[in-house]
């Protein structure tokens, strides 16, 4: 199969993200997200979150959550470069909302036959969900999980849940007897227990759920199948949310750095500013070109998604890495602050870069495939 | 690594398949010596003649100048020459010689000059048949290029030509070259007028061409000395002052950044040549021991790898995505990126490999079983010419941050 030029961006994937960018502009500036989720400082606050529930029904309501959704059930089925272009605004603007993991969710769903039909449906409703499928060491192969099928009820921990608090489903994964099995949980079920990780993220929610004979819809036993194929697509849109971030992180210490004065010069005019935020730029635009080209090919030429996912998601975890340090060290002594909004997106990039895979972790897939496997 | 197959316009799609059968039947043999790794290292006319030949049969055959006009020898199709490219690169044909023609000349020749002069001019610089080289940089101006003072005095209605070039790449093969000049002192860009000049009839008639030795101790770049050589004022192609705008049109294109592709051809693996590519490290690797086992295990050297992989592919893919407006936030932020990364990413693969080859990069082409036949170190010494020429990786950062970024000038 072959890939179109344009990467598949059609003019209803540009509306999309335009309307998107317009969206969180009007509603939602940095100033109110640094109000909403900085309130307290103290390292050692007790764990939790904020987040605002009206405006993700806004979102809802736009019909945001089912463009993932296939179309025979219920959603829009859109391509996904056009969710990556939404998913990078979401990026932009740091906003804490269950959009990613929803859609993360939705890719396994679709690998999981007809029993995956009515979660479909009910994400395409405006129901958000998340997946629990890392084991308590973090491992970012989906093939380890720390629950357990016993007489059809889930027993163990499931770790590093994202965005736990604010979803009503769960998509699980638990050993059973025939394999790795997926289940459908409700977030109110009986003997599942959420406590909210303390987390260095103030744009995001992550939890452990601890699983003491919960019942669950039973979705399939071919689960690693299905997660595995599922993953490029996350990695993919976690890139897209890392560029989208990294952008704003560029755009605005380009604009501190032009206009703070030292030595009776902006200090851009300084090149051991002005280079290192170019490598940035550059740095971000290898992500964003291979992020599309990733997402594109599990559009249109799956055989190569597995490689150019992990690419895209490498590359991605670099770019948050030096965006997040220049971005800081370029800022100066106010950049070291709670009162500076960049560290908010310091702290959602360095959570972005070790979630479902490093890039450390990402080549060294990558070169299984490329060169072969590591040991004779 | 290959580009994904993309979807072609029918008039690609025609092209491509012309150009396929086309270079399966007329693939070039083999060449009688050992080539350089690019045209701008050639130093014997054997090297030349081979290379020539090659440019001149694929410009008969419509594979060069393809977007140009019919009327000035072109081939007067609408974005093919990307394909011709694409195809020259799969069939893994030689290099063009005349690249400061193809890439710089042609464009400036293109978009400046009267219509009399392009139709002259270009049809034998498509075919390869007069080699172009071009005369900006000065002992006293290199990154700093509007400070050239070679100087044009005018005497009724021609010019008399005195200073002093360098770096030269090509001169002493070329016919023509597009050259920078001072005709007013008193300012600095707006002192400048952009000529073509014919040099080869005027050697030892008021131009001297001096080759100069590469670190790598081949030649390829030279000095041009010019003494009172007259030339005629319709081989002016700026309006009086205004060299440095048409000086832009080269560089831009020079850098990857204009609104022409330029020919290209390239890749020829033989004995005597080989690519700097991520695909060709990973080969030296799976090739090489370390500590006693095949280097492409060791976990370090295989990161580093991949590495170089994704920004391969990342430099690809922006070519693509440059093309995508809905995708792009300033029409110069891609293209302005280009040189810099093509560049830089020659060099680290280069210096990968001379760390995978380890103890064997110490082996120069004049040693028999040298890895890769000693490519590599020629190759990483090589990269620096692309660091270097065209603007310099400093000044490219500098132009990104200032015109892409918008950030104050710097000194
Ligand atoms: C292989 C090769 C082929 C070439 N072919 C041609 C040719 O065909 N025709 C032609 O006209 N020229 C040619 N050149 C010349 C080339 O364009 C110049 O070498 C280049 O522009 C740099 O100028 P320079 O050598 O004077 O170095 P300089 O300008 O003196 O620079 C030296 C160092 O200082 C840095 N530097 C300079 N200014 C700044 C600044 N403002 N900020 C930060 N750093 C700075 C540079 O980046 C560089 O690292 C060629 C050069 C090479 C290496």
């Amino acid at each position: 199969m072959t890939q179109p030029n344009n990467f598949g961006f059609t003019e209803e994937a540009t509306m999309l993200k335009d309307s998107a960018r317009k969206f969180f502009a009007d509603n939602f500036p940095t100033e109110k997200l640094h109000h909403l989720v900085a309130d307290n400082p103290d390292p050692e606050r007790s764990p939790g979150f904020h987040w605002e529930p009206e405006l993700w029904q806004q979102m809802v309501e736009l019909g945001w959550t089912a463009i993932a959704v296939p179309e025979e059930c219920g959603g829009l089925g859109m391509p996904l470069v056009a969710v990556a272009g939404l998913v990078e605004e979401v990026g932009r603007a740091a906003f804490p909302c269950p959009l990613l993991s929803t859609f993360n969710t939705c890719r396994v769903l679709q690998n999981c036959g007809g029993a995956g039909q009515p979660a479909l449906e009910e994400i395409a409703a405006g129901t958000a969900a998340t997946l629990a499928i890392t084991s308590v060491d973090g491992s970012w192969n989906p093939g380890h999980c720390g629950v357990t099928v016993r007489d059809g009820a889930l027993y163990g921990t499931a770790s590093f849940v994202q965005d736990a608090g604010k979803v009503k489903r769960f998509l699980v994964s638990a050993n059973g007897d025939s394999g790795l099995a997926l289940y459908w949980v409700d977030a109110d079920a009986a003997g599942l227990q959420i406590q909210t990780d303390g987390i260095v993220d103030l744009t995001r929610d992550q939890a452990t759920l601890h699983f003491d004979g919960v019942q669950g819809e039973w979705l399939t036993d071919a689960g690693l199948a299905a997660l595995n194929l599922a993953m490029p697509a996350i990695w993919t849109l976690l890139a897209a949310d890392i560029a989208g971030a990294a952008e704003w992180q560029l755009q605005t210490t380009v604009e501190y750095v032009s206009v703070r004065q030292q030595f009776d010069h902006p200090l851009a005019f300084f090149q051991a500013v002005k280079h290192p935020l170019v490598n940035v730029m550059v740095q971000i635009d290898q992500t964003r070109s291979l992020l599309y080209n990733a997402a594109c090919a599990i559009d249109c030429e799956p055989e190569k998604s597995l490689q150019f996912a992990h690419m895209a998601k490498a590359s991605a975890s670099e770019t948050a890495a030096l965006a997040s340090g220049r971005s800081v060290q370029c800022h100066g002594g106010i950049g070291f602050t709670w009162e500076c909004f960049i560290h908010l997106y310091f702290k959602r990039q360095k959570h972005s870069q070790v979630l479902w895979g490093d890039a450390a972790w990402h080549r060294a897939r990558l070169a299984e495939i490329l060169i072969g496997p590591a040991a004779a | 690594m290959s580009e994904s197959a993309r979807k072609d316009t029918p008039e690609q799609a025609d092209f491509r398949a012309y150009c396929q059968q086309w270079l399966a039947e007329n693939r070039p043999a083999d060449p009688p010596v050992r080539l350089p790794q690019s045209a701008l290292e050639i130093m014997t006319n054997e090297q030349l003649d081979y290379l020539q030949a090659w440019q001149k049969a694929a410009y008969d055959a419509g594979l060069v100048g393809c977007d140009y006009p019919v009327a000035v020898g072109g081939g007067g199709r609408t974005d093919c020459q990307r394909v011709a490219n694409e195809e020259m690169l799969a069939a893994r044909t030689p290099f063009f010689p005349n690249v400061i023609g193809l890439g710089m000349a042609a464009p400036t020749v293109f978009y400046h000059a009267q219509d009399a002069l392009k139709e002259r001019l270009l049809p034998r610089l498509f075919s390869g048949e007069d080699i172009w080289c071009q005369g900006f940089s000065e002992p006293g101006a290199g990154s700093d290029l509007a400070s050239v003072q070679t100087f044009a005095e005018r005497r009724g209605d021609k010019w008399v030509i005195n200073g002093h070039k360098v770096w030269t790449s090509l001169a002493h093969f070329a016919e023509w070259m597009i050259i920078l000049l001072r005709t007013d002192r008193s300012h600095k860009y707006d002192g400048l007028s952009y000529f073509v000049v014919p040099i080869r009839s005027a050697l030892g008639k008021g131009v001297t061409v001096r080759p100069l030795i590469k670190i790598t101790g081949e030649t390829g770049f030279n000095e041009v000395i010019f003494e009172d050589l007259e030339v005629d004022d319709s081989y002016r192609l700026d309006e009086l002052g205004k060299g440095w705008q048409v000086a832009m049109t080269t560089l831009l294109h020079e850098r990857g950044a204009g609104e022409l592709q330029t020919p290209r051809s390239g890749g020829l693996k033989s004995e005597a040549t080989h690519t700097i590519s991520s695909a060709s490290l990973i080969n030296l690797a799976k090739e090489s021991q370390r500590d006693g086992a095949c280097a492409a295990y060791d976990p370090v050297l295989r990161d580093k790898m991949m590495q170089m992989v994704i920004r391969e592919q990342g430099l690809a893919q922006n070519n693509r995505r440059a093309r995508v407006q809905a995708l792009l936030d300033h029409p110069m932020r891609l293209p302005l990126q280009y040189k810099l990364l093509a560049s830089e990413n020659a060099q680290d693969i280069a210096s990968l490999a001379l760390e995978v080859a380890g103890a064997g990069s110490t082996l120069y082409l004049n040693h028999e079983g040298a890895p890769d036949r000693g490519q590599w170190p020629m190759a990483y010494m090589n990269s620096y010419g692309m660091t270097i020429a065209a603007g310099t990786s400093e000044v490219q950062r500098n132009i990104l941050g200032e015109r892409v970024l918008g950030m104050p000038k710097s000194k």
